[in-house]
């Protein structure tokens, strides 16, 4: 390469400071991080045997049931529901797709207990706005394999760190979605809530979070969507489930069981995604 | 009647420069000029007036005339940025959050343009809000909801949203919904602006009775004229954020304070809004008690009048006579008029809109007498003083009589 004017700048050393960060984390937080990793595993554990312990027909026809009345009582959705459990439990990949339920679950679960909170922070304060949405773009627009970096740094591998890195990428929408959702609530409802003396939780809880509920429920659907992608990446860091399967596959280079794993993903995607958008538009 | 509403030298700038236009507008700087200098727009540009308990006081201005957010800063939804506002006397303008909470939650409800209505709450959770946040059982608020939506004659739909309502009906919701707090005073933002015209009118119709039986103390915004002439027992007009005049209805319309007002005054319908106090004129009369036929036929002719009205000693209206039975009676030789006076004369009130009195004066060859409760005589009206009123003359203007 040709000298440039801009050789007269060193190189910067980002990536030592990125690691001395992280490993200063690492050092003097692990206290922290393996309190954290026990409870977690042992709560997923938990949540997954349990769901083994269902009978398959049982789980079916609670999950067609759910899918039927999310759907207004129409039976295309149910139908896919019970075909495609049938498909998953016959590739022999019931036990996976357990572990990645309880994955998606709880990322998801804690996406929207953080997400909301700080969605409604950002809609109230203009301050918390301009700080958190560069954090927002960052997490999203970071490629997710370098989060599993610092993950297993902090948590070794297996669920704790595929849920921690699920967070990451799956948080944005929810926070997003919630700031978008009270900031479009109309200025004649906010109006008429404080003309009534209303204190700002009231106005928040029986005003703004009630006309902003459609909105927050698009954003978690798009949360919980992207926390199962992720929990497919997170098997490179030794996560249970169905993307420990397609991983398998892509290391021997297997294309018939890569495929069978990947449709059972397609298929608990397209569950997923119809029942929750079915909920919402109640 | 006590000031119930006083506001002294209110001012709202909205922009940065918040400090220097207001000293701007101090000077006496216009909101062009300071919009120039500093970026900032003036809202309201120190404004002042008292509203009476119990009255209903309009706001009139166009679009731009800082009457909404005048409005919103009685009950700082806006926040002032100078001046006071003084409810029954204590300033709302230096209340902390939890005395303004007080004064919006018991003293002062407000009805919205746009109903306001929350969507996702039915008819009654929504008449039931105010109270809800004063944190009211459920019982005893929804027991008040149900008796201020029968009230409106809208208890049939309390488990209805609001989305499956008229307009009109929405808007019933809303005034309701302001009155189940039972407030003292209403603000009312263009409250009706959004109506049809007739189901608007009626609106109008039924704030009067309802202040007929409630006595609230009403401010009531709107860029109608004849919203403002039917429904105020005052009106403020304003421009540019600034109050320009304050006065009655007929006072605005007869008097208007500049140029400004004139022009916005000019396309009212006259017809409906003045009365025929407005343009009545002091009669010509004999008492029947004194005069005789001799006399009432010198007093014709020195008078030019063709007919004359006859009163009382309690100055009431007996009747009149004509030119030709007055000289009949003389020619008999009858000494008194009682014989002669013709009663077929039409009365109206002193409060008959010129609007009405159009058919009545057409259909009849006399003048039209105006009469108070007991018959008294006030005054008359000719053919020639409503065609003059209508034709917005100066002469009709100032005839009153009086």
């Amino acid at each position: 390469m040709e000298n440039s004017i801009l050789d007269v700048i060193p190189q910067i050393p980002v990536s030592e400071w990125m690691a001395n960060f992280i490993s200063w984390l690492t050092n003097n937080f692990s206290w922290l991080f393996d309190a954290v990793r026990d409870a977690g595993d042992w709560t997923m554990d938990t949540i997954t045997d349990l769901l083994i312990l269902v009978p398959p027909v049982l789980f079916i026809v609670l999950l067609s049931a759910l899918a039927f009345f999310a759907s207004s009582k129409k039976l295309g959705l149910p139908t896919f529901t019970i075909l495609g459990l049938i498909y998953i439990y016959n590739q022999g990949l019931w036990e996976p797709l357990m572990y990645t339920i309880t994955l998606v679950v709880v990322a998801s679960l804690l996406s929207i207990i953080i997400g909301v909170p700080v969605g409604i922070l950002m809609a109230k304060s203009e301050w918390a706005n301009v700080l958190i949405t560069p954090i927002l773009d960052l997490m999203q627009t970071m490629p997710a394999f370098v989060y599993l970096i610092p993950a297993v740094a902090f948590f070794g591998i297996g669920m704790v760190p595929g849920v921690f890195s699920a967070i990451i990428f799956a948080l944005p929408p929810t926070v997003r979605f919630t700031n978008l959702g009270i900031r479009q609530v109309s200025d004649e409802m906010v109006e008429a809530a404080r003309s009534f003396g209303s204190t700002g939780s009231q106005q928040l809880f029986k005003v703004e979070l009630p006309l902003a509920k459609a909105t927050i429920m698009a954003g978690i659907n798009q949360t919980v969507l992207l926390a199962l992608s992720m929990v497919v990446i997170a098997s490179m860091i030794g996560a249970p489930g169905l993307g420990e399967r397609v991983i398998n596959a892509l290391q021997r280079a297997q294309v018939g069981p890569g495929f069978v794993a990947g449709f059972a993903l397609v298929v608990l995607a397209i569950i997923l995604d119809r029942t929750m958008q079915g909920f919402n538009r109640d | 009647m006590a000031t119930k509403v006083e506001i002294k030298n209110l001012s709202k700038i909205f922009g940065k420069k918040e400090k220097q236009a207001l000293e701007l507008v101090k000077s006496g700087s216009s909101k062009e000029e300071i919009l120039e200098q500093t970026g900032a727009t003036v809202g309201v540009n120190k404004a002042s007036f008292k509203v009476e308990e119990g009255e209903i006081f309009v706001i009139m201005g166009l679009s731009g005339s800082g009457k909404s957010t005048l409005v919103r800063m009685l009950n700082r939804l806006i926040e002032p940025t100078e001046g006071n506002i003084l409810i029954d006397g204590e300033d709302v303008s230096k209340m902390n959050n939890d005395e303004l909470r007080k004064i919006r939650r018991e003293k002062v409800s407000m009805v919205f343009q746009n109903f306001g209505l929350f969507p996702h709450r039915t008819i009654l959770e929504n008449t039931e809000y105010g109270l809800e946040v004063q944190g009211v059982d459920k019982e005893t608020r929804q027991k008040k909801a149900e008796k201020a939506l029968d009230n409106a004659g809208l208890l049939p739909y309390k488990d209805q949203r609001p989305n499956q309502l008229s307009g009109g009906m929405q808007q019933r919701v809303g005034l309701a919904r302001a009155l189940a707090n039972d407030p003292e005073i209403l603000l009312m933002d263009e409250a009706f602006s959004a109506l049809d015209p007739l189901i608007r009118r009626d609106m109008q119709d039924e704030l009067l009775e309802m202040q007929e039986r409630l006595q609230k103390t009403i401010i009531f915004i709107t860029h109608d004229l004849n919203e403002s002439l039917r429904i105020g027992d005052r009106i403020a007009i304003m421009k540019g954020g600034e109050v320009v005049q304050v006065g009655t209805g007929e006072e605005i319309l007869t008097n208007p304070a500049n140029e400004y007002v004139e022009r916005f005054v000019e396309d009212v319908d006259r017809s409906k809004v003045l009365t025929a106090e407005n343009i009545m004129i002091r009669p010509q009369t004999l008492r029947s008690s004194k005069a005789g036929p001799r006399v009432a036929a010198q007093e014709m002719k020195t008078a030019g009048l063709s007919s004359m009205l006859i009163i009382d000693k309690q100055q009431q209206l007996k009747g009149y006579v004509t030119d030709r039975d007055v000289l009949d009676a003389v020619k008999s030789n009858i000494r008194s008029l009682e014989s002669i006076i013709r009663t077929d004369i039409p009365k109206v009130s002193k409060d008959t809109l010129i609007y009405d009195l159009y058919d009545i004066i057409h259909d009849s060859d006399t003048p039209v007498a105006v009469v108070d409760e007991n018959n008294k005589l006030e005054g008359i009206v000719i053919r020639s003083l409503v065609i003059g009123a209508l034709a917005r003359e100066k002469e009709g203007d100032s005839n009153n009589g009086e």
